[in-house]
Formats: structure tokens, C-alpha cells, sequence
């Protein structure tokens, strides 16, 4: 049975949205985090390199930017800017009541 | 002509597609099933045929089901879609709502659940065939109303406009009561039929709500166009319409608006400014921002962007999306988050109105 599971299919997971925090430094490297290790790593780089985007781009803009707040049905992310890197906050939404269904 | 439903189901398990196949098989509108053992394979399919109703599992290897039903949602509008996942966390079915499915359920694990579930996809599927209301939107609310009168139905309408909501009781083909807001019966009519846009559900009928409204739904009708006529523009004494007041100089009147910038892509599109030297350098950044924000909520399955609230020692920005328009606010620095938040509600209210 053992030797059967060693070859067995790894089951699907799906990805659950983290409540956590990390910060990246001005070249986009992900120091510190608390966001759970089950999170890929791919996907904090991802938001890592579109907040520090905004910010770099706000500030050639001439709109400097101290904080950025992006708002979805379910997900938060809050970003402070730190020295040309940024400290990001996950934080999920409370699940909305969904309209009934007759 | 009778002509059979299509349902797409996607599950990787092949021994629970053969079981859900089977079982759909059955309903009275005798689906047509087509199976998917892939995200991949669904999207594929779709772009192969027409379906009426996508199921799909949301525990899925490559591509997981809230991944293909977001990008469903996006490229097939109009597609009813039905989440089903033996996960019990809460955050999943609050995520695939906020895909915008319409019916999130739990693999029915009894024969009474099972006959429950059986119910609501039948239901769905008749809400297709007699129109529903998803893509009616080209129709005004006031043709709704009156078809739904005319017909002598019960229902209940619930119309959504960005922050507001409202709802029309219509019982036996007579309006019975509204609720928008504060407001209830004649006004909350009067009030929703003054929104310019916004979507509708059609929810069952509730016979027992008790009635305040009792003037006909003509003579309703007939007011409500009236006050919108008047609204849309002053009438000079010699029967000139003048313009009013545009929209755009409004929301740039409300305290704490340092600039206003609305934009629409696509054909017909424009852009329109109040407030800004430079216009063009704040709808890139607007624009890019949007875009970016939109592509990693796809990314992280987390729904589709709300907005964005950038605050600044010189100004704060939102940027959001209202009816396919597109918003840049700047604000005054003084302002605190949550004022600004309060705000741009409001502004957003005004816009819809």
C-alpha cells in the first residue's frame, strides 16, 4: 500500500488566499515575510513587482506615493513604501453573504 | 422547437464525471453533457460550442476551477456557471462569488441534497431559456417593469447600481412595493427609476410582503419618465432644451475633489478632465495601474478589481470602475482613508444617478 502511495498522483490543492505580510527592497528581492510557505513563492514575487511598479511609476508621475490600497471582493493588499522597496500586507476578505438562489 | 440545453461539466476525477454525467442526464430538460477532465479542455470546448451552463469542480491540477471560472467570466459573459468543490472553507465560496457564479454548492453527499442540487441546475437552466435577465441590459429598466406587469408575473427585481442597491416587489402583475435606501414604496421607485444603469436579478416572488404601493404601474411609469425628462435637460420659453450642468463639473464641486478624470476604452471611447494640468501624464498612470491591479486579481483568483486608494503627502488618488468608465479622483492630502473612501462612494453615487 506504502509503495502504491509513493507513486501515486499528488492530489490538486487549491491556493488559499494568505493573510500575511512581506517586504521587498528597492531591487525586488522578498526579504522577510509571514505569509504561510503553502502561498507560492511565485505569486508573492508577482505582487511584490507590480506594487513596487506603481509606486516607481507614481513618483515619475510626480504623484509620490506613501501607501497603496488595492481592493478585491476577496483580498486587501495594502503596500507602504520604504525606501524605494515596499512592506506589503495580505489581508482576505470576510466571506459576503451570496445572493440565494431560488 | 425543442431544443436540448448543453452543459459542460469539468471535473479531473473521471469516476465522479461519469456519476455527475448520468445524474444530469435526468433532469427534464434532458441536458446534452459534455464532460472535461482539465481546466485546459474547458476552455478549449467553450471556444469550440455554445453551452448554456458551465459545472465546475474547483479542485482541478495545472488550472484550478477558480482560475477557469475567472477567466470564463471574462470571455463568456453570459454563461451561467455553478461551482462545485468538496472544499468546506468559506474563503472559496466567497472568492468563486466574487468570480461572479451563480451558484456555488458543496458535491451534494445525500439523496436529499442531491435532488436539491438537481432542482437548482434545472433551474438555472430555465432561467436561460426564458431569457433571464443577464444580457437584458440593453433594456431599459422601465421595459422591464412593464414586461414583468404586462405578463401578469410575481417576482421581485433586484437592481444594483454601483453602491446602491434597490428592489421592486411585483405581485400578479401589479407593483406592490420598493425599497431603496431609506426609502420605501412611490419614492424608492421614483428613486430607481432614476439610475441611469445598473444590472437586474430577477428573485423570487415574496406574496407576503405587504403592499404600499397602489397607483398603477402605468401611471407610475408615466411620472418616472416625466421627472427623468426634466431632469436630462432645462427647457427654454421658446421649447429649447439647454444643457444642465455636466456631470463631470458636479462630482468635481464635492468637498475634498482636488481632480476629476473619467475615461472609457474601446470604440466610442473618451476622456474627460476636471482639475488637471496634464491630463494625459494621469490617465497613462491611471490607465497602466488599472490594468496591472486587474491582471494580478486574475492571477490570484481573488475577484474582479474593486479599486485602488494611493495616498500621498501631496494628494491622494482612487482609481475605480464604474459601468465601463473608468476613474481617476484626486483628492486633498488632509483627507483621511476613510473620508476619502466615504467620498468617493458618494461620488461614484452621483455618477450612477
Amino acid at each position: 500500500m506504502g509503495l502504491l502511495n509513493l507513486f501515486a498522483k499528488p492530489a490538486p490543492t487549491l491556493v488559499r488566499l494568505p493573510s500575511g505580510s512581506f517586504t521587498v527592497d528597492r531591487d525586488g528581492r522578498v526579504l522577510t515575510g509571514t505569509l504561510p510557505s503553502s502561498f507560492p513563492a511565485g505569486l508573492v514575487k508577482d505582487i511584490a513587482r507590480q506594487v513596487r511598479a506603481a509606486f516607481s511609476e507614481a513618483a515619475a508621475a510626480q504623484l509620490p506615493l506613501a501607501e497603496l490600497v488595492i481592493n478585491y471582493p476577496s483580498l486587501k493588499i495594502s503596500a507602504r513604501e520604504l525606501r524605494g522597496g515596499a512592506i506589503v500586507y495580505l489581508s482576505p476578505r470576510a466571506p459576503s453573504s451570496p445572493m440565494r438562489q431560488s | 422547437m425543442d431544443r436540448r440545453p448543453k452543459i459542460l461539466l469539468a471535473d479531473d476525477d473521471p469516476d465522479l464525471l461519469d456519476m455527475y454525467r448520468e445524474t444530469l442526464a435526468q433532469l427534464p430538460s434532458r441536458p446534452e453533457i459534455h464532460t472535461a477532465a482539465s481546466g485546459s479542455r474547458v476552455i478549449a470546448m467553450l471556444e469550440a460550442e455554445e453551452f448554456q451552463l458551465l459545472i465546475c469542480d474547483l479542485k482541478m491540477p495545472k488550472m484550478d476551477g477558480l482560475q477557469v471560472l475567472a477567466i470564463v467570466r471574462r470571455k463568456y459573459p453570459h454563461l451561467r456557471t455553478v461551482a462545485l468543490t468538496a472544499e468546506v472553507d468559506e474563503q472559496f465560496r466567497s472568492r468563486a462569488y466574487a468570480l461572479g457564479v451563480d451558484l456555488f454548492w458543496h458535491k451534494p453527499a445525500t439523496e436529499q441534497e442531491t435532488k436539491m442540487f438537481l432542482e437548482c441546475i434545472e433551474s438555472l437552466l430555465g432561467r436561460e431559456t426564458e431569457g433571464g435577465f443577464r444580457g437584458v441590459q440593453s433594456k431599459s429598466l422601465m421595459d422591464i417593469i412593464q414586461l414583468e406587469c404586462i405578463s401578469q408575473s410575481s417576482s421581485v427585481l433586484r437592481i444594483t447600481n454601483a453602491s446602491l442597491n434597490g428592489k421592486i416587489w411585483i405581485q400578479g402583475g401589479e407593483l406592490i412595493d420598493a425599497e431603496a435606501a431609506d426609502l420605501r414604496g412611490e419614492p424608492a421607485f421614483q428613486k430607481i427609476l432614476s439610475w441611469r444603469a445598473g444590472n437586474f436579478e430577477m428573485l423570487p416572488a415574496e406574496p407576503s410582503r405587504p403592499r404600499t404601493i397602489f397607483n398603477s404601474y402605468n401611471a407610475l411609469l408615466l411620472e418616472s419618465a416625466q421627472a427623468m425628462d426634466e431632469s436630462r435637460g432645462v427647457v427654454t420659453a421658446d421649447g429649447v432644451p439647454q444643457s444642465a450642468v455636466s456631470p463631470l463639473a458636479q462630482l468635481s464641486q464635492i468637498a475634498g475633489v482636488e481632480f476629476v478624470l473619467a475615461m472609457k476604452g474601446g470604440q466610442g471611447g473618451y476622456q474627460v478632465a476636471r482639475g488637471l494640468e496634464n491630463p494625459q501624464r494621469m490617465a497613462t498612470w491611471a490607465r497602466q495601474n488599472l490594468e496591472r491591479f486587474r491582471l494580478l486579481g486574475d492571477h490570484l483568483s481573488a475577484g474582479p478589481l474593486e479599486r485602488i486608494e494611493a495616498f500621498g503627502p501631496q494628494r491622494h488618488v482612487t482609481l475605480a470602475c464604474q459601468n465601463e468608465t473608468e476613474f481617476c479622483v484626486g483628492w486633498q492630502p488632509s483627507l483621511a482613508p476613510d473620508e476619502v473612501r466615504e467620498m468617493m462612494k458618494k461620488l461614484l453615487a452621483l455618477w450612477a444617478s
